[in-house]
């Protein structure tokens, strides 16, 4: 089947449709939001969207792959826990720094233990990561079994309030990891993923390490999440062991959203950033439009799923069309 | 490598009777008692029935193959079981009404799906989420948060009291239901087209048969039976809230996985399932009866499944 001209854009640049559904959303919020660019404003949504930007990018790495991770939001929960219990309102930076250490390993070994069933014990990742998804929020429950904790003041006021340059700190968050993303699409682990993904039995006879390359994106995903959560962390500046589970599925939206598809093999980290963007403007767009309480989740969910929807309406008037 | 040879629906039953026995011994267990335990096991059948009806039309969309899946049980069942609860309100000559209404709003969600599946090339695992959202949102639009009605006398006579020999009404039904999706399954053009497009859509689609059609018709039949899901579960609670729903949501897809039907689609059985559902279903109260903490009940159902999964959930390598 000859595919249309759209389908062929979209597919060279998995991001357009991303883009083009950003400048709406980004159009409409500055319409009903005046001040949206200005560096104070910019900074409190962008310090808001960065937890699920990092666990996007950590999601979509893992579709890319051909796989899914169903556990990230308890992941988010277990780096909180451990941020808000052994950190405590009053700590000192330097224990801070070796406690983030800490619940980066935890967020790599939970990740590990994921790309050890899905890659070499074989099992199916949805129900894999939905089994050890129990076992991370039931670890975080045990951490922390009631709300409380929390970090010191000077690190949330560092987070919240870094301005460099005009630019929030979100923006050189993402920086960094586009730049390193960058990097690693051009080495040879970047071209395995894809081959993995796209097909892993052509892989395999290829002399690809199919089963390393899976089990890499699983710990890649559970580094992200903990990243996540100590920007969530840093962002609410308290402990609550359930404060993740949202962003399990909301990061699956912004990763297809931004052009990575459930079935693997194509995609990349910049889309899923900017899908993460468009979720929470949409939110902010609903919250500035007086939209009424009661309708607001299911405006919410609406948008979302006509955004999901209108690639596909595209290529289906097209072809009616031809 | 060495194969089990025992079947994973078997096995899963297996597990189940094992662990029951085991429970016989724990603190406020049954112990010897024969009376305590029939009652017990009869108990956890009951409980079952719930999550074995509701993972029904998980059963089929994942037989449907194409990454097929259906996040939007739980927010189904929810919907349903308010609706039952509202046009019901108390009354025994409201309930086929309610029954009709819920079965028609599941399948026009499960419709929507389907269509966003076949016609828009939405992935599966998107779009059901995507109604997920709706479908919670609808509930909120319509309730405020608070729901009045009841259930109908004879819904509870009928789902939760002892109807026959001192079985309770909801594992007749289930027997029945078994009776049915068996049939669905195996004795009918539904259910051979529905394996033929789960092995290959290609292959299936140049045989003749109409995927298009059957994958619609396969997701609105899960809504049904999400709905129906839904009208059993408030008719056993006798109670509604807003989020009754969601705890089924996970687990129907467990309860498929453990019972031995592909994931990946085409291979599978509603006896897999079923035996799936009492596993699930008796493990999570061995947790509550033991008094464990939420936490450590979490991790231990967590680690659970994944056993669980572990021994018979394999996907094949690619040396063979």
């Amino acid at each position: 089947m000859k595919q249309s001209r759209w389908q062929q854009a979209t597919y060279r640049h998995p991001y357009l449709f991303a883009l083009l559904l950003l400048a709406v959303a980004f159009t409409v919020n500055a319409l009903l939001q005046p001040n949206l660019l200005e560096p104070t404003t910019l900074n409190s949504n962008m310090r808001v969207f960065l937890p699920l930007i990092l666990v996007a990018v950590g999601q979509a790495i893992v579709m890319i792959g051909g796989g899914i991770d169903i556990s990230v939001g308890s992941i988010v929960s277990v780096t909180n826990a451990i941020l808000a219990t052994q950190i405590g309102l009053s700590g000192d930076l330097s224990t801070a720094g070796v406690i983030m250490g800490v619940a980066l390993l935890a967020g790599m070994g939970a990740g590990a233990l994921n790309g050890l069933c899905v890659a070499y014990l074989r099992l199916q990742p949805i129900i894999t990561t939905f089994a050890t998804s129990f076992i991370y929020s039931g670890l975080a429950l045990f951490i922390l079994p009631n709300p409380g904790g929390g970090v010191p003041s000077r690190l949330t006021a560092f987070y919240r309030e870094t301005i460099i340059l005009w630019l929030p700190l979100a923006f050189y968050v993402i920086a960094l990891i586009l730049l390193i993303w960058a990097a690693i699409r051009r080495t040879r682990y970047g071209r395995y993923l894809y081959a993995v993904g796209g097909k892993a039995d052509a892989a395999y006879e290829t002399g690809v390490p199919v089963r390393a390359v899976q089990f890499s994106t699983y710990v890649i995903s559970g580094f992200m999440a903990a990243l996540g959560g100590i920007a969530m962390t840093l962002l609410t500046g308290s402990g609550n062991a359930q404060v993740g589970d949202p962003l399990t599925l909301s990061s699956i939206t912004a990763a297809v959203i931004g052009g990575t598809p459930l079935s693997g093999g194509a995609g990349g980290v910049a889309g899923p950033m900017i899908g993460a963007i468009i979720l929470g403007l949409i939110r902010n767009i609903i919250s500035f439009a007086n939209v009424a309480t009661w309708w607001q989740t299911f405006v919410n969910a609406a948008i979302i799923v006509l955004a999901l929807a209108t690639p596909g309406i595209i290529n289906l008037v097209r072809r009616r069309n031809r | 490598m060495k194969r089990l040879t025992i079947s994973p629906p078997l096995a899963a039953v297996l597990l189940a009777i094992v662990l029951f026995l085991l429970s016989g011994f724990l603190p406020n267990g049954f112990g010897g008692n024969l009376d305590v335990a029939t009652a017990q096991a009869i108990n956890i059948v009951r409980l079952s029935v719930f999550l074995g009806i509701i993972a029904a039309g998980q059963t089929l969309v994942i037989i449907s193959g194409g990454e097929g899946i259906d996040l939007s049980t739980g927010a189904v069942v929810t919907l349903t079981a308010i609706l039952t609860y509202t046009i019901v309100n108390g009354r025994n000559e409201q309930v086929l009404p309610a029954l009709l209404a819920v079965l028609v709003v599941g399948g026009l969600i499960g419709l929507v799906n389907g269509a966003g599946i076949a016609f828009l090339a939405i992935s599966p695992l998107v779009m059901t989420l995507g109604m997920a959202g709706v479908v919670s949102g609808l509930i909120l639009v319509i309730t405020h948060g608070n729901v009045s009605g009841a259930v109908a006398p004879i819904m509870t006579q009928l789902i939760a009291r002892p109807v026959l020999l001192g079985i309770p009404g909801a594992i007749l039904i289930w027997a029945v239901f078994a009776a049915l999706m068996w049939l669905l399954l195996e004795r009918t053009a539904f259910g051979r087209r529905l394996f033929a497009i789960g092995a290959n859509r290609t292959t299936a689609r140049l045989s003749g048969i109409n995927v298009t059609g059957m994958v619609i018709a396969t997701y609105a039949l899960s809504g049904m039976l999400a709905g129906l899901g839904g009208f059993l579960v408030v008719g056993n609670t006798g109670v509604v809230h807003i989020r009754i729903g969601d705890p089924f949501l996970f687990p129907s897809i467990a309860a498929v996985a453990v019972g031995g039907t592909l994931l990946t689609g085409g291979k599978g059985s509603y006896f897999g399932t079923m035996a799936g559902a009492l596993v699930l279903t008796l493990i999570t109260s061995l947790l509550t009866t033991m008094q464990m903490q939420e936490s450590v009940r979490r991790m231990v159902l967590g680690a659970t499944l994944l056993t669980m999964i572990a021994i018979y959930g394999r996907q094949r390598g690619f040396r063979q």
